[in-house]
């Protein structure tokens, strides 16, 4: 295991919907679930964050803050799609204002469906993420290597 | 000659520091956040979490806002490293408080460096915080000097009783300022070591990467740096009674954790205003007594 995956810092970001699953994001973040036993810290700035987690759909008022977060992280750095609507607009798919899911506006890594998303599932998610956050690091190192 | 005996031992304290200071203030900063999680009924992150930190930044991407950042945090490193070496050789405790003022504010240039507002923000209270603690540092050293006769660190050894025998006002106050020398809560104003706050991360706000990773290291080697400070105060003539200085020395810091997990943060003025009373009447009072002795 590399350093990546033994220190991720993590930035939520609640684009709409009904913010039941923002909810469940903190309920994950708190003191109940000690996530910092694994390393994890809840930071409010993307420069210092490894996991982008985004709760709710995107439509075309948040569309660029979503980016924007996005583009504020430093590499390596994974997005997770908390709840359905994240995944794929949910029940406000149709809404005349709403994109879609979180992938309208940046690359998604791992899915985590539920409405709400449950804590269990974003831990399930994020482990996942954890994974994919080694290999990007990895491959970013063999890059610079090469370089 | 220019090299002297005591540019010599101060080249060997600093090599010293380089190497021990960021392990054992490693250690002391995973201790913390277990202690931390303990008090707030936690089990908290593994010893070693701080060092994995450091080298998950050191592994992220080269990102920079204003491309000085890193060199600035470079210069605070340095500057921590030599008030380090200064000290730990028994050097001049004025001269070591005064080059670890250099690292702050070579720490706050960088903060100013990005022009990102929260940065500038942090910067501006982090500032505060310096003109906050520095004339109790300074009433420190000059207590120290009236009662060792001598700034040198090292004079401690020649003293038939320790130094805080006639400088416990000195003392308290010191103390009280350490929680700003700390950046612990209720003065972690300019950048705060838990999650949110509403500067963002205050001076850090901007700092990724190798960068971040300095101002970690950095941080290490104040913590062991100021806990030397505090260790200074209860050691004399008896080699022996460097055990003693090291206790006091970890029952300060414990102290100070109990403090940041206790207390809120204050406002700006709130610490001016108490950090300069305490000040003047803590290191008045002393001098005042030391003066009659």
């Amino acid at each position: 295991m590399g350093y990546a995956s033994k220190s991720p810092w993590v930035i939520h970001y609640d684009a709409s919907s009904c913010n039941g699953c923002d909810i469940e994001v903190l309920a994950a973040l708190c003191p109940g679930y000690d996530v910092e036993r694994f390393g994890i810290i809840n930071t409010g700035n993307p420069k210092h964050a490894d996991i982008f987690l985004v709760t709710g759909s995107v439509n075309s008022r948040n569309i660029d803050v979503v980016k924007q977060i996005y583009d504020q992280m430093v590499e390596p750095k994974v997005v997770v799609a908390c709840g359905i609507c994240a995944c794929t607009g949910g029940i406000f798919h149709d809404c005349y204002n709403v994109l879609g899911g979180v992938d309208k506006a940046i690359p998604v890594d791992v899915y985590a469906p539920g409405c709400a998303v449950r804590p269990e599932a974003i831990i399930d998610a994020v482990v996942q993420a954890i994974g994919i956050l080694e290999e990007k690091s990895k491959a970013l190192q063999a890059a610079k290597k090469g370089a | 000659m220019f090299i002297t005996e005591s540019f010599i031992f101060t080249l060997i304290g600093t090599v010293a520091f380089v190497v021990l200071a960021p392990i054992i203030g490693c250690f002391l900063a995973g201790l913390d956040r277990i202690i931390s999680a303990r008090m707030q009924g936690r089990v908290g992150p593994p010893l070693l979490q701080p060092y994995y930190d450091v080298r998950k930044l050191i592994a992220k991407d080269d990102v920079t806002v204003s491309g000085v950042d890193g060199v600035y945090m470079t210069c605070a490193l340095v500057f921590t490293a030599f008030a380090g070496g200064i000290f730990f050789s028994g050097g001049n405790l004025l001269m070591s408080a005064f080059v670890i003022t250099m690292a702050a504010l070579f720490f706050i240039m960088a903060a100013y460096s990005s022009r990102s507002p929260y940065a500038e923000l942090g910067a501006g209270r982090e500032t505060v915080q310096v003109m906050a603690y520095e004339p109790m540092v300074l009433l420190m050293a000059v207590c120290f000097f009236m009662a060792a006769g001598s700034f040198n660190v090292g004079a401690i050894f020649n003293q038939p009783l320790p130094v805080i025998c006639l400088t416990i006002p000195a003392f308290i106050g010191f103390l009280f300022i350490l929680t700003i020398k700390l950046r612990k809560s209720p003065f972690d104003l300019s950048t705060s070591h838990h999650a949110h706050q509403e500067l963002v991360r205050g001076t850090t706000t901007e700092m990724s990467g190798k960068t971040l990773a300095k101002v970690e290291v950095m941080h290490w080697c104040e913590t062991v740096l100021f806990l030397g400070w505090t260790g200074m105060f209860f050691i004399w003539g008896t080699p022996l009674s460097i055990i003693l200085g090291v206790v006091v020395a970890l029952a300060a810091w414990f102290f100070e954790i109990w403090i940041d997990n206790n207390f809120a943060r204050v406002k700006w003025q709130a610490m001016l205003k108490w950090a300069w009373i305490v000040a003047l009447v803590c290191g008045g009072i002393n001098i005042v007594i030391l003066a009659f002795i």
